[in-house]
């Protein structure tokens, strides 16, 4: 037990490689097994994750469940993994949707079976990865090494248009991520003034959180990690590449794509650009706010007008992710504990959809709305879950995403009304595009001969619907235990971003995060870089 | 003891999860879906009044239930510093919702009787119930929440059975139009109704209502229009419109004629549309501070009821006629609310609720008798045909129409009484209001007389199949028509000799206007009063004698010779002033299609470059192109003669300069001690030139 704890990250993390390795091994080169073993690994993936649910301490400050070893010591390079509740959550989604996703494959894959579960497996890796690792070099491989299967994802098992597709995501994300690890090596020359660091600076976040960064530094550094992660997010206008790499992906990339790998870009944000570069943040407050509107509106109007289902569902993804944003740069508690939320939320109920659209596309191998309607009278049960889900997305109460989208929105309001004024439009753009989608596929009469014959999903897709259904229905009723791995570190990183502003015994508003102060361009170990006093 | 609360709204969800997943799978679902409906419901009602008596006879007249901590966000900054944005789950019985919940349940359990006589042969009979209970739920939650979030929770649960209800006949086009458009229209409203909750919260630091009232209680009336009270008043009013149907969002209303008639009666005519009326006395306690937002809610509710009234003149569908009608009556309830006359607007809440679910459930039995018609000029003369639905209809059409001493007299007057005294708007929308009295009354007994007086105008097939409905359907009949006669006596006026219990029972829960207005009235002479209700009757009366000399024989041509004489007006009343046209065209394929549309093709030409390939040009496309074709045709070129050159450069020196070099080895011994002693002179040389 004391193993399984102390080195948890690490199996929750190289599981799923195990399974990749095995994977290889000739015996599964038969599709059968193959799938078989792909399975095993899905679930016992996502059960090994399970203990991070009863284990992680909600009440605790700073990361759990560290492991630190050597790397590249003359680099300041090290294995470094830790959690707080965000990455704790997200990771707990990530092995759900990866368990999801390769159960949701079993029958529509039938080319290469097994090396499209080898690079979903290591597309896991690198996904958990991303979640755990506190060293930034670490981080950054574990970031491009997902690039790699999802290419392959897209460019193998994808639609018609998949080659440009494929391409424009992996260059697409490549060139963000290529700027991103400038903004992580200018940081980690600052670190070598770091007392203990002279000679080999460090790429370590915990110490990267102690020393102070000057503020023009901050702007240039927030800049590149900015293109990384909202490219990945993707926020306006860097989003275009998404609904092209949502139509060409097979059904369990797209649900991968949505459900995880978008909150890399807003995890990003939330564990290095805020916490590192609290004086920017402030500063660029504005930006990213606006950016987080248009992305809330455009999206939706522009996800009202698709005839594809699954560009539609695409492109409502950017929308919401605006939310997710918005909350974020709200840069209190609650929109920020609510950002969190709607990442998970974001993932179960458009993970769902993605599933939803992939089972109509296993049966009739198209995804155009008008080749639909009447569907509710031959798929009772598919109409009952879709709507469930469809409710979900637009956060209808007692689903999960009314909690995250009314912590957002208050969060939003309480730091300037006018973005609430503005964000609330997407919600009610929300309920016209999901309900004219559902009215065009399950209502009306049934136009299409075809479509009279369709049968209704069974026990299989039910099975692999049904934990993201009853998760949408806990986190809407009972979110508590959700919201209580996020109350400590969110709370400390409003505090980190805004010292003092939400501090209960404190006045009416008045603390303004004060920049910090720019040190002079010192020689090594100068006493006036001191570790940052907010930490 | 007041645990049990939950209950009351958790019983018919029970009822919809089981009549949900188990009784549509059922051969025959019928017995079972009936008592598991029926029952859940007549639980609650129980539960509901034994929960009323309780909350009367407590101190500060309320109990409550807390089940749980529901949303504890983190810190939000407000006006008084930050506080945590924490949600309970709470439940709340006072006056104001003991009133809601005896409507809820007692016209609820009627319509579910009903509805087992008009649904008997649809297929869908399990669906249509277990949507029927979880309405219930979503409305008892509504009705029950001590926070505006459980209240919201409940809001747009309404909204939702609303939606799937008048979807119900979901292959039809008109209905799943008309479902979509009511969520939508409604969505438009609960943006409005959220943005209110967030000023709320950021000028009180809490959603509660408890909390709320208190932290009102004893402010000052806010001046003006930019002052968060006001702000947050209009923002919550507009929700209001939303749900209860008012200018500029009860568009959605008169289309939700397309669900079956006794969820138009439950839903679109009794209870869910009547949430915004009584969250807007819910939230009495503010809008008496906010005098401009109640000016506004007073104008748009008289402008309302007039509006939605002159439509309902020349509608021909009988369902739409009643629709536009609740349209105007909930426009009279504004109008009270408006004036500050909370508990009036609340009363006729509830006098409306029992004629309003007569007229319709009556107009399901006339609609069932005639095989689906609902078409006005085919009817007529059903009198004798449909015994009881005439009677009960009549009285519900005394009752609407405002002739004592039926329900609607005394809550409509009330209303205009109140009205009249507040001065100021208060007149304006007084006359508005008598007007619309006066319309009302005659629209009414224009659709009593079109369908009961005269003879038959319909096929003989209709004609044959004629029938009274159903013991099932016409005992909730009787019921509602008792309530509709006897409903108002609850709030006999003091001019009239009685106590008006209904106002002294709402008083704790509601705040009332301070200064001029209402109390004036009532200290005062009763002299004006009864004038006043001495004109009402006669307008009400001058209606219903119109509508008889139009419409009261088999003759209509004075009706018809009316309507060519005003042809224009009576196109655009019957074109319902072409507002769904207008909106249509602005909102839906100008804003919302026609933005899509444009910004699409921005993503399209703009963002990406145009086309789904690489190619040269702007946006991504274009720099993919230039990466791919121009940057890497560079390198090609400069690989291949700058790179490779000096490579090969290289390579030819050594391949050269060796070629020349081999001459070296000769092989000769003496040459080689040359070239060394050479060496050696140079190395000396060398090193004798360093060392200058």
């Amino acid at each position: 037990m004391d193993f399984l704890r102390e080195n948890l990250l690490s199996i929750i993390t190289f599981w799923p490689l195990l399974g990749a390795a095995v994977l290889l091994l000739p015996p599964f080169k038969d599709a059968v097994r193959a799938r078989a073993a792909a399975n095993f690994f899905g679930v016992t993936g996502f059960l090994v994750s399970l203990p991070l649910w009863f284990w992680f301490d909600r009440g605790a400050d700073g990361f759990q469940f560290v492991e630190r070893h050597e790397w590249i010591p003359s680099l300041g390079i090290s294995y470094h993994f830790g959690i707080d509740g965000v990455s704790a959550l997200l990771i707990l989604l990530t092995t759900l949707l990866g368990m999801i996703g390769i159960y949701c494959s079993w029958s529509a894959i039938t080319d290469r079976v097994r090396s499209y579960y080898v690079f979903l497996l290591l597309l896991q890796v690198g996904m958990i990865g991303v979640f755990c690792a506190l060293d930034l070099i670490l981080f950054y491989v574990f970031w491009e090494v997902m690039l790699v299967p999802m290419y392959f994802l897209i460019g193998i098992w994808g639609g018609e248009n998949r080659l440009y597709a494929a391409i424009k995501f992996f260059l697409y994300t490549l060139v963000g991520s290529v700027v991103m690890l400038l903004g992580i090596l200018a940081l980690y020359f600052r670190s070598r003034l770091l007392p203990g660091f002279e000679q080999t600076g460090t790429f370590d976040l915990t110490k990267w959180l102690e020393m102070g960064v000057p503020a023009d530094l901050q702007i240039w550094v927030f800049l590149a990690f900015f293109l990384g992660f909202a490219i990945k997010v993707p926020m306006f206008p860097f989003h275009t590449w998404l609904p092209d790499a949502h139509t060409q992906a097979p059904t369990a990339g797209s649900v991968i794509l949505a459900g995880v790998l978008l909150k890399m870009g807003t995890y990003g944000f939330v564990r290095f650009s805020l916490p590192l570069l609290p004086y920017a943040t402030l500063q660029f407050v504005p930006l990213m706010a606006t950016l987080s509107i248009i992305g809330i509106v455009y999206a939706a109007l522009v996800t009202l007008v698709q005839t594809d289902m699954k560009k539609l569902v695409a492109y409502s993804s950017v929308s919401h992710l605006g939310f997710v944003m918005l909350g974020m740069f709200a840069l209190n508690p609650v929109g920020l504990s609510g950002s969190v939320l709607q990442m998970i939320n974001h993932g179960l109920s458009t993970g769902g959809l993605f599933l939803i659209v992939g089972m109509l596309y296993e049966r009739r191998h198209t995804k155009e709305i008008s080749r639909f309607g009447g569907l509710a009278k031959v798929m009772p049960i598919y109409a009952t879950l879709t709507l469930i889900l469809f409710l979900a997305s637009m956060g209808l109460p007692l689903l999960n995403g009314f909690v995250g989208e009314v912590m957002i929105l208050m969060g939003a309001y309480a730091a300037n009304p006018l973005w609430a004024y503005f964000a609330v439009s997407g919600i009610v753009l929300g309920a016209a595009y999901l309900l004219w989608l559902y009215q065009r596929v399950f209502w009306g009469e049934i136009t299409h001969e075809e479509n009279r014959s369709l049968q209704d999903i069974n026990t299989r897709e039910i099975v692999t619907l049904m934990p993201l259904v009853v998760l949408c229905f806990w986190i809407g009723v009972y979110p508590k235990p959700f919201l209580a791995f996020l109350d400590k570190p969110m709370a400390q990183l409003a505090e980190r971003v805004q010292p003092g502003r939400f501090d209960p015994t404190g006045g009416p508003r008045t603390a303004v995060a004060q920049p910090v102060p720019d040190p002079p361009v010192t020689p090594v170990s100068d006493p006036a870089v001191v570790p940052d006093p907010n930490r | 003891m007041s645990g049990y609360l939950f209950l009351i709204p958790l019983l018919p969800l029970l009822g919809f999860v089981l009549n949900f997943a188990v009784g549509t799978r059922l051969a025959k679902p019928k017995p079972f879906v009936t008592a598991v409906a029926w029952s859940t419901v007549a639980l609650s009602l129980l539960l509901s009044i034994f929960a009323v008596i309780e909350a009367a006879g407590s101190p500060g007249h309320q109990i409550g239930q807390v089940l749980f901590s529901w949303i504890p966000g983190g810190m939000a900054e407000t006006v008084a510093g930050p506080r945590p944005f924490a949600i309970d789950w709470a439940l709340r019985v006072d006056p104001l919702s003991s009133v809601m919940l005896m409507v809820v349940c007692g016209v609820g359990f009627l319509i579910h009787v009903y509805a087992a006589g008009y649904m008997a042969h649809d297929p869908g009979y399990a669906r249509f119930f277990s949507y029927l209970n979880l309405f219930m739920f979503s409305m008892l939650t509504l009705v029950m929440g001590a926070n505006y979030l459980v209240l919201f929770v409940g809001w747009e649960g309404v909204g939702l059975c609303s939606y799937l209800l008048i979807g119900f006949w979901y292959h039809k086009q008109s209905a799943a139009d008309a479902g979509k458009k009511a969520f939508i229209v409604n969505r438009v409203g609960d943006a409005f109704f959220l943005i209110g909750l967030f000023t709320l919260f950021v000028n009180f630091g809490s959603l509660d209502f408890a909390t709320l009232t208190a932290a009102l209680a004893g402010g000052h009336a806010e001046a003006g229009w930019d002052g968060p009270l006001t702000f947050a008043a209009l923002m919550l009013f507009l929700g209001a419109c939303g749900k209860s149907a008012q200018v500029p969002l009860y568009v959605w209303l008169p289309d939700a004629m397309e669900g079956p008639t006794p969820v138009s009666a439950l839903i679109h005519a009794a209870t869910m549309v009547t949430a915004g009326v009584y969250m807007v006395a819910r939230s009495s306690a503010l809008y008496v501070l906010a005098p401009d937002a109640l000016m506004v809610v007073a104008l748009v509710g008289a402008f309302t009821a007039i509006f939605a009234a002159s439509i309902g003149l020349v509608q021909t569908d009988i369902k739409r006629v009643l629709a536009y009608s609740t349209v105007s009556q909930l426009g009279y309830m504004f109008l009270a609310c408006g004036v500050g006359a909370f508990s009036a607007g609340v009363f006729h809440l509830g006098t409306h609720a029992f004629f309003k679910a007569l007229l319709f459930l009556c107009a399901g039995s006339v609609i069932h008798a005639m095989s689906g018609e609902q078409e006005l000029p085919k009817m007529g003369g059903l009198r004798k045909k449909l015994p009881w639905t005439h009677a009960t209809m009549l009285i519900g059409c005394i009752a609407i129409a405002g002739i004592p001493p039926l329900a609607g007299f005394f809550s409509k007057d009330e209303i205009l009484w109140l009205a009249f005294s507040h001065g100021g708007y208060g007149q304006l929308v007084w006359a508005v209001g008598l007007v619309t009295a006066g319309m009302t009354a005659f629209y009414m007994f224009r659709l009593y007389h079109l369908t009961f007086s005269g003879s038959f105008r319909g096929t003989h097939e209709q004609e044959h199949h004629l029938h009274e409905s159903p013991k099932v359907m016409t005992i909730p009949l009787a019921l509602l028509a008792v309530g509709a006669v006897t409903a108002g006596l609850l709030g006999i006026p003091a001019a009239l000799g009685g106590s008006n219990w209904i106002e002294h029972f709402l008083h704790p829960a509601i705040a009332s206007l301070g200064g001029h207005g209402a109390a004036a009235g009532h200290d005062g002479g009763h002299g004006t009063e009864l004038l006043l209700m001495g004109v009402s009757i006669a307008v009400a009366a001058a209606g219903i004698g119109l509508a008889w000399m139009l419409y009261g024989s088999a003759d209509l041509s004075r009706a018809e010779g009316l309507a060519k004489t005003f042809a224009p007006a009576h196109r655009l009343l019957l074109n319902k002033y072409w507002v769904d046209e207008l909106y249509g065209a602005l909102f839906v394929r100008g804003v919302a299609l026609g933005g899509g549309h444009a910004l699409h093709g921005t993503d399209k030409l703009f963002v990406d470059g145009g086309g789904g390939e690489v190619k040269p040009g702007l946006g991504v496309n274009g720099l993919a192109w230039f990466t791919r074709d121009v940057i890497s045709k560079l390198s090609n070129l400069w690989d291949r003669y700058v790179v490779d050159g000096l490579v090969n450069l290289t390579g030819h020196a050594f391949d050269n300069g060796s070629y020349y070099a081999r001459h070296l080895q000769n092989g000769f011994v003496q040459h080689y001690i040359l070239y060394s002693a050479m060496g050696v002179l140079l190395l000396v040389g060398l090193t004798r030139l360093a060392t200058y």
